[in-house]
C-alpha cells in the first residue's frame, strides 16, 4: 500500500502541510473561508528544531498499538489503512495514550480522536499535504 | 482439524479468536459467554448512560464479525468445569465441548465486601457489564441521590456517566484521594474539584459502617441518605475454572509468557491473569483493556500454532470526565519532573536512564512518546531527554530513529 514517507533533509520547514491538511478536512472547499482566522487542528503536523524540520503524521503501522489499544472498535484496518469511526469513538484518549510517533490527536474540542486517513475520508481523494509540498519532503509511495 | 474453545467474549476473547482464524483458516472456534450479548466495549457502559454511544455503536467488532470468522458462539451459558485431562468444558446445562486449545479470559467481577445491612438497601448495583449499566438506567430520575462506594476508576465513571442524570451523587472511599491507583495527590485535587462541580459531595478517608435502608453510616460519624447504591470498590479475577482445574492461580491466574497456563493446553489472558509489569518489576493484575488484547493476541498466535511472547507490560490508564483526559502510565518512583499550570499537570517519574511513569492531567497531545518510553524501555541516554520532558516529540530521538519509523514502513 502507498503510505506517506518523511524526507528529514529536504523539508523546509514551512508548515504548508498542516494548513493543506486542515483545509482538505474542513468539509469546505473555500481555502480562506476554511482557514482565515482559524485555529487549525491538522492531522500532520511539523517539528522544528534550529534547522532541522519534518512532519509526522499516521504511519499505518502493520501491527498497529492504536487499533489494538481502541476501547470502542472505532480504530480498525481498511485493508493495510488505520480508519477511525469518529461516531464509535468516545474520545477517551487510549490511542492518543500509546501512539509511539504522538500521530493520533484529540479534535478540535477534545471530544474524539482524530487522524490521517490518507484523505480517502475527504474531497481530496489523495494526500493533500503531499500534493502540495514544495520540496518533495513528504511523498506518496509503496516502500518497505 | 484442531479444536478451539474460548471462554469469555470480551477484549482478550475477541483478539484470541482474531489471531487464531489470521493463523488457522480451518479449524473450528467456538465462544462461550455467559453474557447474551454481541461483543461489547466494555468500558463503554459509562458512555451509554452519559448518552455518548448507544448499543449498536458498543459493538467492540462488526455485526458480521462471528460469521466472517465461522466463530461458533454460546451465549447466555456459564463453564462450570474445565477437565484438563479429558481436554473438555463443561457448562451449566451439563453439555460438554471439546478441545485441543483453550482459552480462559473469564474477566472479574465486582468485589462486594461484608457490609453491615447491606442486605436492608433496597436499591443497589455494580458497575462492569451491560447489564449492569441497564438496570442502573431504570432506577435514574432528576429526584434521585446516589451513593458511590468507591472513587476508583469503574466508581468515577460511574459518577460521570449518572451526574447529569440525578440529584446529587456521594462518593465514600478509603483512601484520601479519588483515584488512588493512578494519581498523586495533587493530581487527584484537580480531578476532585472538577467533579464537585456536578453534584457530587466526597467522603474520603472514610467508609460506611453500616447501612439501614436508605441511609448509610459513616465511620466518621457523617449519615448519608441516598435512593440509589452503586458498590464500585474492587474487583476480583476468575480464577476459580483454572484452580480446581489443578492450574497455578496467585492473586490472578499465572501465565507464561506465551500466556499458556501451568495446565498443558490450556491458555488464559485478560483481567482473570497477571502480568509481569515491567515498570514495577512485578507480576500483578493489570485490570486494563488494551494489556487484555496484548496478551489474548498472544494466546491466540500460540495456539494456533504460532510463536509469540509477551514480554513487555506496563500498566496504562486514559479516563476523563466531562470533557478532561487524564492519561496515566508506568510506576511512580525515582526523581520527578513537575509542571503544574491551572488545571493542567505533568509528573514524570524516572530513575537509573530509565523513565518510569507518568501523570498526565488535561494534556494529554502526544503522551504516547512517553509511553513508547516505557514499553520500550528506552534507555533516556539513548534521547534528549531535556527537551523530552517538556516536549514529546520525536525531535528529541536520533536522526536514525526517525529515518527508520518516518521514511519507511513500520
Amino acid at each position: 500500500m502507498k503510505r506517506i514517507y518523511v524526507n528529514e533533509k529536504w523539508c523546509l520547514g514551512c508548515h504548508l502541510c498542516e494548513y493543506e491538511c486542515a483545509f482538505a478536512n474542513s468539509g469546505l472547499t473555500d481555502m480562506v473561508k476554511a482557514l482565515k482566522g482559524k485555529k487549525i487542528h491538522p492531522n500532520i503536523r511539523v517539528e522544528d528544531h534550529g534547522d532541522v524540520h519534518f512532519a509526522v503524521n499516521c504511519r499505518h503501522c502493520t501491527d498497529a498499538v492504536c487499533v489494538r489499544s481502541c476501547i470502542a472498535g472505532a480504530l480498525s484496518f481498511d485493508g493495510e489503512m488505520v480508519r477511525i469511526d469518529q461516531n464509535k469513538c468516545v474520545g477517551c484518549l487510549t490511542c492518543v495514550l500509546v501512539c509511539p510517533y504522538g500521530a493520533i490527536l484529540p479534535d478540535d474540542e477534545g471530544h474524539v480522536a482524530q487522524k490521517c486517513m490518507l484523505c480517502t475520508d475527504n474531497f481530496t481523494k489523495e494526500p493533500n499535504c503531499v500534493r502540495h509540498c514544495l520540496n518533495n519532503a513528504i511523498v506518496y509511495e509503496e516502500r518497505d | 482439524m484442531q479444536q478451539y474453545v474460548i471462554i469469555g467474549n470480551s477484549t482478550a476473547a475477541i483478539a484470541a479468536a482474531e489471531q487464531i482464524r489470521l493463523l488457522d483458516a480451518a479449524g473450528k472456534i467456538t465462544m462461550i459467554s455467559d453474557e447474551p450479548y454481541h461483543t461489547y466495549g466494555r468500558p463503554l457502559i459509562s458512555y451509554y448512560l452519559l448518552g455518548k454511544t448507544d448499543a449498536e455503536r458498543m459493538k467492540y467488532r462488526p455485526a458480521d464479525f462471528y460469521e466472517r470468522n465461522r466463530i461458533d458462539t454460546v451465549f447466555s451459558k456459564r463453564v462450570e468445569k474445565i477437565d484438563a485431562e479429558k481436554k473438555k468444558v463443561v457448562l451449566s446445562d451439563g453439555k460438554k465441548i471439546a478441545y485441543d486449545k483453550l482459552l480462559v479470559a473469564t474477566g472479574s467481577r465486582p468485589f462486594n465486601p461484608p457490609m453491615e445491612g447491606i442486605e436492608s438497601v433496597p436499591s443497589k448495583f455494580n458497575f462492569m457489564t451491560f447489564d449492569d449499566a441497564l438496570a442502573l438506567e431504570k432506577v435514574l430520575a432528576p429526584d434521585k441521590s446516589v451513593l458511590i462506594i468507591g472513587a476508583g476508576l469503574i466508581g468515577l465513571k460511574c459518577l460521570e456517566g449518572i451526574a447529569d442524570r440525578v440529584r446529587e451523587v456521594s462518593v465514600v472511599d478509603m483512601a484520601d484521594r479519588v483515584l488512588p491507583s493512578i494519581l498523586d495527590e495533587y493530581g487527584a485535587s484537580l480531578v476532585q474539584r472538577e467533579l464537585e462541580g456536578h453534584k457530587t459531595t466526597f467522603y474520603l478517608s472514610d467508609s460506611v459502617q453500616k447501612f439501614s435502608g436508605n441511609t448509610a453510616h459513616l465511620k466518621s460519624g457523617k449519615e448519608i441518605a441516598f435512593d440509589i447504591l452503586v458498590v464500585a470498590v474492587g474487583v476480583r479475577p476468575n480464577v476459580e475454572l483454572v484452580k480446581d482445574a489443578g492450574g497455578k492461580v496467585g492473586r490472578g491466574i499465572l501465565t507464561d509468557d506465551r500466556q499458556e497456563t501451568s495446565l498443558k493446553d490450556v491458555y488464559a489472558a485478560g483481567d482473570c491473569t497477571e502480568s509481569y509489569d515491567i515498570t514495577a518489576q512485578t507480576s500483578r493484575i493489570l485490570a486494563l483493556l488494551p494489556n487484555a488484547q496484548f496478551q489474548g493476541a498472544c494466546a491466540g498466535t500460540n495456539m494456533a500454532g504460532g510463536e509469540a511472547h509477551f514480554t513487555n507490560a506496563v500498566p496504562m490508564n486514559a479516563i476523563g470526565f466531562f470533557g478532561s483526559h487524564i492519561l496515566t502510565a508506568g510506576s511512580y518512583f525515582g526523581d520527578t519532573y513537575v509542571e503544574k499550570s491551572g488545571d493542567t499537570y505533568k509528573k514524570l517519574f524516572y530513575s537509573d536512564n530509565k523513565l518510569n511513569g507518568f501523570i498526565l492531567v488535561n494534556k494529554p497531545d502526544r503522551a504516547g512518546i512517553y509511553t513508547s518510553l516505557l514499553r520500550n524501555a528506552t534507555p533516556l541516554d539513548e534521547v534528549d531527554f531535556e527537551s523530552l520532558k517538556k516536549d514529546p516529540a520525536l525531535m528529541a530521538f536520533s536522526e536514525q530513529y526517525r529515518a527508520e519509523k518516518l521514511s519507511r514502513r513500520v
